[in-house]
């Protein structure tokens, strides 16, 4: 069997009391691309939220490399290498670019790591090595994705976890940064994606989950996904 | 014009006190969304205890005025900043979760026990500084004379101010802060313990606040039990003149209210001098509703 670099055993989350996630179940692989998809208030944002330490279990357990990450505080979370960027981007408007990406070095104390880091990043995305002076409230919304994404990645983190990346960007740019994504994931980055783009999450995934109204209903490999009938009617609008 | 000089030194030093306090009420302001009613009366124990400590150590006589006042300013800063995160832990931090009305009844039950607290240890009447801590000599400058205390108090406050900008703009926990006072969730995304930050604002605040205390203290000479509140509310209006959570914003705005009470109070009517800063405050206000430094970029969604 392959050693799980992530695995959640039946998280339930409940806000207030209302539960939104009913005993979830779920697994990544060091080094895979691994998506969930889910229609809106599904509980992906909710799942993705918990396993970085906003969003507290009520019951169930994650486990990141043998590490219970539920016990966890949020800002720990991040120092055992996982990184969020989270749903809606959530970067600092009134920060530089710069000041932005080395907040998200925060927790690495080595500066010559950090300043590679930095350098990788501005390779991946050469707009913010060029905007490094701009308050990144002033980046335009693909900006502000990839400056949300360089973020993360300056904390050097085994697994990145994303929440709807492409979310109000132009095709064009979602099919760059899936490009980005696969790049990163090429450096040995394990990444958990969380899309309501379908078609291209599962052309990058390895592996998909379904979520449905805080359940998983389907979890296969991304290519069998792709030419399952009832995906293809509920989230590949129909057509394969 | 020797007249106009007095009066711009002299609200310059008040308006630097002023900036000294309103930048507790912005810090806080901006970490927690908290307008920390008790901030005031920090200020006030920082002039109390300062007589205390001055009084009883005799610092001034061992060391020197300069050197004296400076180790006194130095106590008197760390005690309060204990006394600001004591009040965190015992008046805010258990309410962090609750409705943010919570937090403000509690903000203004903290001021009134505090405010007692002081009262009844030290007495109601007004107590005096000695008044010949620091030479009474004066400075020649521009034509004038100015008293040595006004130049010190606006040194000391535009060094710690200077520190403070520094900290925030420069360092990496002091990026953290401004983090934190955007986006605490996102804040923590990124590994910062955002309790951490809270407890370094309740540190930082209140000692700047208790050494405006001090420095009130020496340079009207008085203090009462009730003296917290007007400069608090001064205070307050300043931060809020330079855009409430804004840290330069806080600075500009006590500076200028200083200066411009002083003037009001010179050209128009002593007796009017209140009146005159809040008149100032409600014509800024009118033109920009954030503050003269407040939220210059709104943030993209
Ligand atoms: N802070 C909150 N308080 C109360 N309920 C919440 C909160 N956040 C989410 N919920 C509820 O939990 C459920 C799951 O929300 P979640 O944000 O995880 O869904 P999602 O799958 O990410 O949806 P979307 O695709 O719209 O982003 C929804 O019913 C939502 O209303
Ligand atoms: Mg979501």
């Amino acid at each position: 069997m392959i050693d799980m670099l992530l695995e959640i055993v039946d998280l339930h989350v409940s806000y207030g009391n209302i539960e939104v996630l009913h005993g979830i179940n779920l697994k990544v692989a060091q080094g895979e691309i691994v998506t969930i998809l889910g229609a809106n208030g599904a509980g992906k944002s909710t799942t993705l939220l918990t396993i970085s330490g906003l969003v507290r279990a009520a019951k169930g357990a994650i486990y990141f490399d043998k590490t219970p990450l539920h016990k966890l505080h949020a800002h720990k979370v991040v120092k055992e290498g996982i990184a969020q960027v989270p749903e809606g981007r959530r970067v600092f408007g009134t920060l530089t670019v710069q000041e932005n990406l080395n907040l998200g070095a925060f927790v690495s104390r080595d500066s010559a790591r950090v300043k590679r880091t930095r350098e990788w990043i501005h390779q991946l995305f050469p707009i913010l090595a060029e905007r490094r002076h701009q308050l990144a409230g002033t980046l335009s919304g693909g900006e502000q994705q990839m400056l949300a994404i360089g973020r993360a990645l300056m904390s050097e983190p085994r697994i990145l976890l994303l929440d709807e990346p492409s979310l109000g960007l132009a095709p064009l740019l979602v099919k760059t940064i899936f490009q980005t994504l696969r790049q990163i994931n090429e450096t040995g980055v394990t990444v958990l994606l969380v899309e309501q783009n379908a078609r291209a999450a599962l052309k990058l995934a390895n592996r998909g989950y379904v979520l449905e109204l805080g359940k998983i209903v389907l979890e296969d490999e991304a290519k069998a996904l792709i030419s399952n009938p009832e995906v293809q009617q509920a989230y590949l609008g129909g057509i394969a | 014009m020797e007249q106009f000089l007095q009066q711009l030194t002299n609200g310059l030093a008040v308006g630097s006190i002023y900036a000294l306090i309103a930048l507790g009420y912005t810090m806080v302001y901006g970490v927690l969304k908290l307008i920390n009613f008790a901030h005031s009366e920090l200020v006030t124990l920082g002039a109390y205890l300062g007589l205390t400590l001055l009084t009883s150590f005799a610092l001034t006589d061992r060391m020197g005025p300069l050197l004296g006042i400076l180790l006194l300013a130095v106590m008197v800063m760390g005690l309060i900043a204990l006394v600001g995160a004591m009040l965190d832990r015992v008046a805010y931090r258990p309410l962090r979760q609750s409705p943010r009305l919570s937090a403000v009844v509690s903000a203004l039950g903290a001021s009134i026990f505090l405010q007692n607290t002081i009262m009844l240890i030290y007495g109601a009447r007004f107590l005096n500084y000695p008044h010949d801590i620091l030479p009474k000599m004066t400075i020649h400058m521009m034509g004038i004379d100015v008293p040595l205390v006004r130049i010190l108090i606006l040194f000391v406050s535009l060094v710690m101010m200077g520190g403070l900008f520094f900290f925030i703009q420069k360092t990496r926990i002091g990026t953290a802060i401004r983090a934190a006072a955007i986006d605490q969730g996102a804040a923590k995304l990124m590994g910062i313990d955002v309790n951490r930050v809270v407890l370094l604002v309740f540190l930082v605040g209140p000692a700047l606040g208790g050494a405006a205390g001090l420095m009130l203290g020496l340079y009207y000479g008085q203090i009462n039990f009730t003296m917290g509140w007007s400069y608090g509310l001064k205070a307050f209006t300043a931060a809020i003149l330079g855009g409430i959570g804004n840290i330069p914003g806080a600075m500009l705005g006590g500076l200028l209210l200083g200066v411009i009470e002083a003037m009001g109070a010179t050209y128009i009517s002593f007796a009017w001098k209140d009146a005159i800063a809040f008149l100032v405050l409600i014509l800024i206000l009118i033109v920009r509703p954030t503050g003269l430094l407040g939220e210059r970029v709104a943030e993209k969604v």
